[in-house]
């Protein structure tokens, strides 16, 4: 017996039949047709499926999707602002800071919760941001600094 | 982060470019970043199917009997693939280019020999409907003696791992369960040398750990095609072994792939295409075969576990006289890969060195555990580990600087290889100084004067008698020089006079080997025509 | 109980291609009407960079902007047969087979603005920037663009090549293990600095430094993608990761990655990096290929590092803090190796 479960997804509503015991990231992908979100473990340890609810960072393939009605979920495929890119994208972009690409859409998005709430992090609270994302690629370091830059791009747009 | 030396062989090259050297953009990152880039995954089918393994829980057993009715009644059950689907239910990854026998099957039917290994393939309408109807199946095991160490797996009346290799090594040239490496005389440079070293290491398997895991999603096509998206690394390589199991002609395959979550080396094997296309061929629907983490982190082909053992002898003054190795692949219960980087370990001994004697045993082992295969520095990895490892003993042995000690033995233009040919193009002594000088590991002076491009030649390995075997004729002539390029093009520079690019090889290789008789009984469809018979 | 730091060296070298040859690829290249090119492949990018590297490969060879080409990779029924991404072949097999397709696709192109020009295709230069105009006359010249519609609508002529790159297959000796394992190869030195903990036996890497012989950067951040991800797998196999935690008992083996170990984000450090360039006489612009080597020095430098910190040698990997309290243990307590750190 499936349940409808209706919520917004990067500013639009959205409506689901979800089963019993689903989860938020195939009912994205499978259901809404978001798949900019995706899967990596299905285990809720390698953060790749990372998005945000009501501005906090969660694994969406261990949240049940039926505890999302109602709520704000954002993901990567709602970064930009029609043609126009986030900070976080153009500077991932600028620092080379995707290889694959797979960990890429939850890094964003633990990065994007990051400054929503501190505009001005250390290298520490970045590092901080994204030990739940794991990346098998780049080492990291592109990507801590990808996040700086974002962050010192978008202090001098508002200054 | 990354600077350039452009000083440092700047007389063989020639600067003026244009794109190349530039830090272009990659041409995909708007698709990351954006989560655009199509993955095998990123593709709808309103009825897709989900094709889910079940595996065995035992090392190695022989199953007794199966009962998938329970299953197959299941609610979302579509359809149970079972030994006998499959068409051609045995192969080696290789048999592709001729090297080795079909030793794998893709559902086990009276063996299982590892922990993992697929027996039932379940068809169901969601994954959770495929996993609940595994649970329903009963099977009963006897189970059998397993051995997982490489040294255990030979000794005499060790378990049998493998039907088609029961001695459970592979087999060289029809002759050798191992690949050998002779050059000069070990046994005599021992006794003339002033220190002897030996030691033995171990690399434990690895895996590969991309943050996609392995699958695919064959899709019935029109006029009797099916379309496969999948995460391979080697395209044609996974069609052509996907063709060669479900006994299908490869034009029959339209594969699409070319964008994938990470590799290294875990998305070569071909592990979820052949068994996903025939669920799609048996059902008539599309079917997607995806590994969960689990069986990506244990039944995933990981990197096989290397133990290695190195004897050196080495004089006081520093020069390595002579290399001994003995080591063993851990191919897991089949040989997948293993086959091949035990030859490519062995064209890598004695490492970046100028080494007169050398001696080399190298064995691909079968064991109870997953296959291994492939991952980044196949072959190498482990045996540089144990190299470099022994490189640092051998200088304290002798009291010489590690870096001073390495730049001495290094190969330089000219040397001799082990593996009997010219080294060319070095540049080990180069990386050593301008590393030195970057993190201040003070360098004598004669060190960092020394240079690839100097003092190299036949002599250093005790003249060109050295270069064959004593008392052994050598089954095949050398081969005359590879087939090289001529310089590249580019766009002539407006201003300055066109420097003269490097000077071309000679172009023209030997005429290609006559085939020989082959040593693989697999009768598989040669897939490329430009591959002769290997001669093993 | 005391934080000892040690330094250790590793140098290397890496075979580019698949170990005997035998290995081929092959590339098309073709021009749509208004002088955009495609290059057509079946060879994949695991995030390498391949569709980046033989994208600037093609444009360097047919003199146009990277701009104006784009690669369209893998599909079965559309890209010519391609070996595989591995073994470090991809750089130069690929790239060696998209200059040969380039270059021919390159040569129609020059006949074609040649007979538009009324020269010598001879006489003819692409300045990269979308025009191919007469040598020492650059005021006499013709876009790409007019080239491309003229060939197709005019001349008949189309402008697109084909190219194919092998590696004859070598033999094996049986007796002697002679072989031409590969044409070329790359070469590295990596020092690796590490602080050890003798009470817990946890190691920390502190700082990288090294320097990699890659014969051509064709795209210096890929490279630097390659040797910066890969010194951190290769720190993750030296202190880390396996999936047989007590080899060769297979018990206790990890299913997700809280119990697969990795370094994360904060567990990383400081990597100075130096890239020189032998060309290889058969590499595309000179190419040889990082993908693979960027990870093996690690591991012995890092052990090395922790026998000039403590004094005890780890033969096992991974490094793990149980295994080297064990050995501390086992010789009595830690020693620098000679009181000086390198």
């Amino acid at each position: 017996m499936k349940t409808p479960i209706q919520f917004h997804l990067n500013g639009e509503e959205v409506a689901a039949f979800v089963e019993s015991g689903a989860n938020l990231l195939d009912t994205l992908r499978e259901s809404v047709g978001d798949l900019s979100v995706k899967g990596g473990c299905w285990q809720g340890t390698c953060g790749a499926c990372t998005v945000l609810i009501d501005g906090v960072p969660r694994v969406s393939c261990v949240t049940l999707a039926e505890t999302c009605a109602g709520k704000s979920v954002e993901t990567v495929a709602g970064l930009r602002h029609g043609p126009d890119l986030h900070p976080l994208q153009h500077a991932f972009m600028e620092r080379f800071a995707a290889q694959c690409g797979y960990c890429t859409p939850g890094m964003l998005m633990a990065a994007k919760a990051l400054l929503d709430r501190n505009p001005s992090p250390t290298r520490a609270d970045v590092v901080d941001a994204l030990c739940g994302n794991v990346c098998r690629c780049t080492g990291y370091e592109p990507i801590i600094e990808a996040v700086l830059d974002a962050a010192r791009s978008d202090n001098r747009r508002r200054a | 982060m990354l600077e350039f030396r452009k000083d440092i062989f700047a007389d063989e090259r020639d600067d003026n470019l244009i794109e190349i050297g530039q830090p272009t953009a990659r041409q995909d990152i708007l698709g990351h970043v954006t989560g655009t880039s199509p993955y095998y995954d990123d593709h709808r089918f309103g009825n897709l199917l989900h094709l889910k393994i079940l595996r065995s829980p035992h090392a190695h057993a022989r199953i007794r009997s199966i009962d998938d009715s329970a299953a197959a009644r299941a609610p979302g059950v579509k359809r149970i693939i079972r030994a006998a689907d499959v068409p051609v239910n045995l192969n080696t990854l290789l048999s592709l280019i001729q090297f080795g026998k079909d030793d794998e099957p893709s559902l086990a039917s009276d063996v299982v020999r590892y922990k993992g290994e697929p027996i039932l393939g379940i068809v169901a309408t969601s994954e959770r409907a495929a996993l609940e109807a595994m649970a329903l199946v009963r099977i009963s095991y006897d189970q059998l003696p397993a051995v997982f160490d490489v040294e255990e797996a030979l000794k005499p009346g060790a378990p049998s791992v493998n039907a088609t290799y029961p001695k459970n090594t592979f087999e060289y040239y029809g002759k050798y369960d191992h690949q050998k490496l002779r050059f000069g005389e070990v046994e005599q440079a021992f006794k003339q040398a002033d220190i002897v070293l030996e030691d033995r290491y171990q690399m434990s398997p690895i895996e590969h750990a991309p943050i996609e895991t392995n699958g695919s999603i064959t899709v019935p096509d029109t006029n009797g095609r099916f379309v496969v998206y999948t995460s391979t690394q080697a395209l044609f390589f996974s069609l052509d072994t996907s063709a060669k199991i479900n006994a299908m002609q490869s034009n029959q395959l339209h594969f699409i792939g070319g964008t994938v979550g990470g590799g290294f080396g875990g998305k070569v094997d071909t592990m979820t295409e052949p068994l996903c296309i025939l669920a799609a061929r048996l059902t008539g629907a599309p079917v997607r075969y995806r590994f969960s983490r689990h069986e990506e982190m244990q039944f995933g082909s990981p990197r096989g576990a290397e133990r290695i053992y190195v004897k050196d002898g080495v004089m006081k003054d520093g020069r390595i006289v002579a290399r001994l190795v003995r080591a063993y692949f851990d191919s897991g219960a089949y040989t997948r890969l293993s086959s091949y980087a035990v030859v490519k370990c062995v064209a890598h001994i004695p490492g970046p060195y100028t080494i007169p004697n050398v001696h080399a045993d190298v064995f691909c082992v079968f064991t109870n555990r997953t296959p291994a295969t492939a991952m980044r520095g196949f072959g190498v990895t482990a045996l540089d580990f144990a190299l470099e490892c022994q490189m640092d003993k051998l200088a304290v042995a002798v009291g010489m600087d590690p870096l001073e000690f390495r730049i001495l033995n290094a190969y330089r233009d000219g040397d001799m290889k082990a593996h009997r040919r010219e080294a060319k193009n070095c540049a080990l002594i180069e990386c050593a100084q301008v590393t030195a000088e970057k993190a201040n590991w003070p360098l004598r002076d004669e060190f960092r004067r020394m240079s690839s491009r100097q003092g190299g030649g036949a002599a250093r390995t005790g003249g060109p008698d050295r270069t064959r075997a004593p008392a052994i004729a050598p089954a095949v002539a050398p081969p005359a020089a590879v087939p090289q390029r001529v310089a590249y093009e580019r766009p002539t520079p407006v201003a300055a006079p066109p420097k003269a690019p490097p000077s071309p090889s000679p172009q023209g290789g030997p005429p290609p080997s006559a085939p020989s008789p082959a040593g693989s009984s697999h009768g598989a469809p040669r897939f490329s025509s430009v591959f002769g018979t290997r001669r093993r | 109980m005391a934080k000892h730091r040690g330094r250790g060296v590793a140098t290397i070298n890496y075979p580019i291609g698949m170990n005997l040859g035998g290995d081929p690829s092959q590339a098309l290249v073709h021009s749509n009407p208004s002088g955009k090119f495609t290059v057509a492949l079946s060879s994949i990018d695991l995030g390498q960079g391949m569709k980046s590297v033989t994208r600037q490969i093609c444009a360097e060879t047919l003199g146009v902007p990277v701009e104006d080409v784009y690669v369209d990779t893998a599909d079965s029924d559309t890209g010519p047969h391609c070996m595989g991404s591995f073994a470090s072949r991809g750089t130069h097999r690929v790239g060696n087979a998209v200059m040969t397709a380039a270059r021919e696709a390159r040569g129609v192109m020059l006949e074609a603005a040649a007979e538009e020009l009324e020269v010598d295709p001879g006489d003819l230069e692409t300045d990269g920037k979308g025009f191919i105009r007469v040598k020492g006359a650059p005021h006499r010249s013709i876009s790409v663009r007019d080239v491309a519609i003229a060939a197709q609508f005019r001349q008949g002529k189309t402008i697109s090549g084909r190219g194919i790159f092998l590696v004859p297959l070598s033999d094996v000796d049986p007796e002697t293990g002679e072989m031409s394992p590969a044409t070329c190869y790359a070469h590295a030195c990596l020092i690796a600095e590490v602080e050890v903990d003798d009470e817990t036996g946890e190691i920390t890497v502190l700082k990288m430094t090294s320097t990699y012989e890659i014969g051509r950067a064709i795209n210096p951040k890929l490279v630097e993608q390659q040797l910066v991800g890969g010194s951190w797998m290769g720190m993750s196999h030296a202190l880390y990761e396996t999936p047989e935690p007590y080899y060769p008992d297979t018990r206790n083996g990890p299913r997700d990655f809280n119990e697969y170990l990795m370094p994360g984000p904060g567990d990383i450090c400081p990597h100075d990096i130096i890239v020189l360039e032998r060309p290889a006489p058969d590499g595309p612009f000179g190419a040889k290929g990082p993908g693979e080597m960027c990870a093996n020095p690690v591991l012995p430098a890092v052990a090395n590092a922790v026998f000039n910190a403590v004094g005890v040698r780890i033969n096992d990997l991974p490094i793990t803090p149980e295994k080297v309290l064990r050995a501390l243990k086992a010789r009595g307590g830690s020693s620098a190796t000679n009181g000086r750190t390198r």
